[in-house]
């Protein structure tokens, strides 16, 4: 028992000092296939050796939510342990026929559809669970879809800390001015999940957002 | 492409109605087939709630002409010069429905083929 509250003493102590919280759920949001789940592999693949989950380039590979539990991170002299918590691409629409396009059957694209509608709703429910976000838009979308304006706004409500990560800067035609103008409240960190360009920019943003967790 | 019906709601048509019912009477003339230019904005709450009853509409639609989700957009007289975040503030400003200067645009995602949104024009596509 004394052990336990002066454990719990030194622990006040300790966060009140770095004036972060050590144990983070850290939720990765945005539309389909802005690479979510290539930024989450990432992060977990550097500080733990394995990935969350699949990727693809047809739309809502992830259809369930994914986790890593406890990956610690370390930044400069900083370090903080995560859960990250990769979660399906929110949409308001979508169509088993896209899914032909891709090559997948009649059968395969409606089963993908109906799992992709259920993983919508599920991302939508754990909004509530999350410490930090990061909303991934890809930079060559428009970032004033509907989409991105109803997740801020829910976390907005929820005062949840939101960092905006702009993927595929390595591609031709990236515009992170643009998602700098659309959310100049935020910090906007323009990343290649795929190459690992602009990770560094990117952890220490990261260990900014958790400053503001309560 | 077949007859396209356009419908205005005017502010006091869902300002007195709950969450709920809201979203529902929303879902319901969007399955008409119907784009609705609504006069105010959604809370985002609300929102949420729209993609989420709509995403289990899409699940359970067996009609012929299946329900494949919806496009959507808002759009204030000021958002010229808003950012996202200042609009959003402001839409927080209510709790619930409100922002009677505001318009959304709600279409069915087998009529609206997308809408493009930037700070101060919303443009629909149609599906051929």
């Amino acid at each position: 028992m004394a052990i336990e509250i002066i454990t719990n003493f030194f622990h006040r102590i300790f966060n009140n000092l770095f004036n972060y919280k050590k144990h983070v759920k850290l939720g990765f949001y945005g539309p389909p296939n802005a690479g979510k789940t290539t930024l989450a592999n990432r992060i977990a693949k550097d500080w733990t050796g394995e990935e969350i989950g699949t990727v693809s380039k047809v739309p809502h590979e992830t259809r369930e939510i994914q986790f890593k539990e406890k990956v610690d991170i370390k930044f400069d002299s900083k370090k903080a342990t995560f859960k990250l918590i990769d979660t399906p691409g929110i949409a308001t629409k979508i169509d088993y026929e896209d899914f032909l396009h891709f090559g997948l059957s009649t059968k395969e694209a409606k089963k993908r559809s109906k799992e992709a509608t259920r993983g919508v709703i599920e991302s939508i429910k754990w909004l509530d669970d999350m410490d930090a976000v990061v909303i991934v838009i890809d930079s060559h979308e428009n970032p004033y879809n509907q989409v991105n304006v109803t997740i801020i706004g829910n976390l907005v409500a929820r005062k949840i800390p939101v960092l905006i990560v702009g993927n595929k800067v390595d591609l031709k035609g990236a515009d992170l001015k643009k998602i700098d103008s659309a959310f100049p409240e935020y910090d906007v960190v323009g990343i290649s999940a795929k190459t690992g360009k602009n990770m560094e920019e990117f952890y220490e943003a990261l260990f900014n957002l958790i400053k503001k967790v309560k | 492409m077949n007859d396209l019906t356009i419908q205005f709601i005017p502010y006091s048509e869902l300002a007195y109605l709950t969450p709920y019912r809201r979203v529902k009477k929303l879902l319901e003339l969007v399955s008409e087939n119907k784009i609705l230019i609504i006069q105010g904005k959604l809370a985002p709450e609300e929102e949420a709630d729209l993609i989420q009853e709509t995403m289990k509409q899409i699940r359970e639609s067996k009609s012929r002409k299946k329900f494949k989700g919806i496009e959507i957009a808002t759009i204030s007289p000021k958002s010229k010069d808003l950012s996202i975040m200042q609009n959003i503030t402001e839409k927080l400003a209510t709790t619930f429905f409100g922002g009677r200067d505001m318009i959304t645009i709600i279409g069915p995602a087998t009529v609206v083929k997308d809408i493009r949104k930037d700070p101060s024009k919303i443009e629909l596509y149609l599906r051929k």
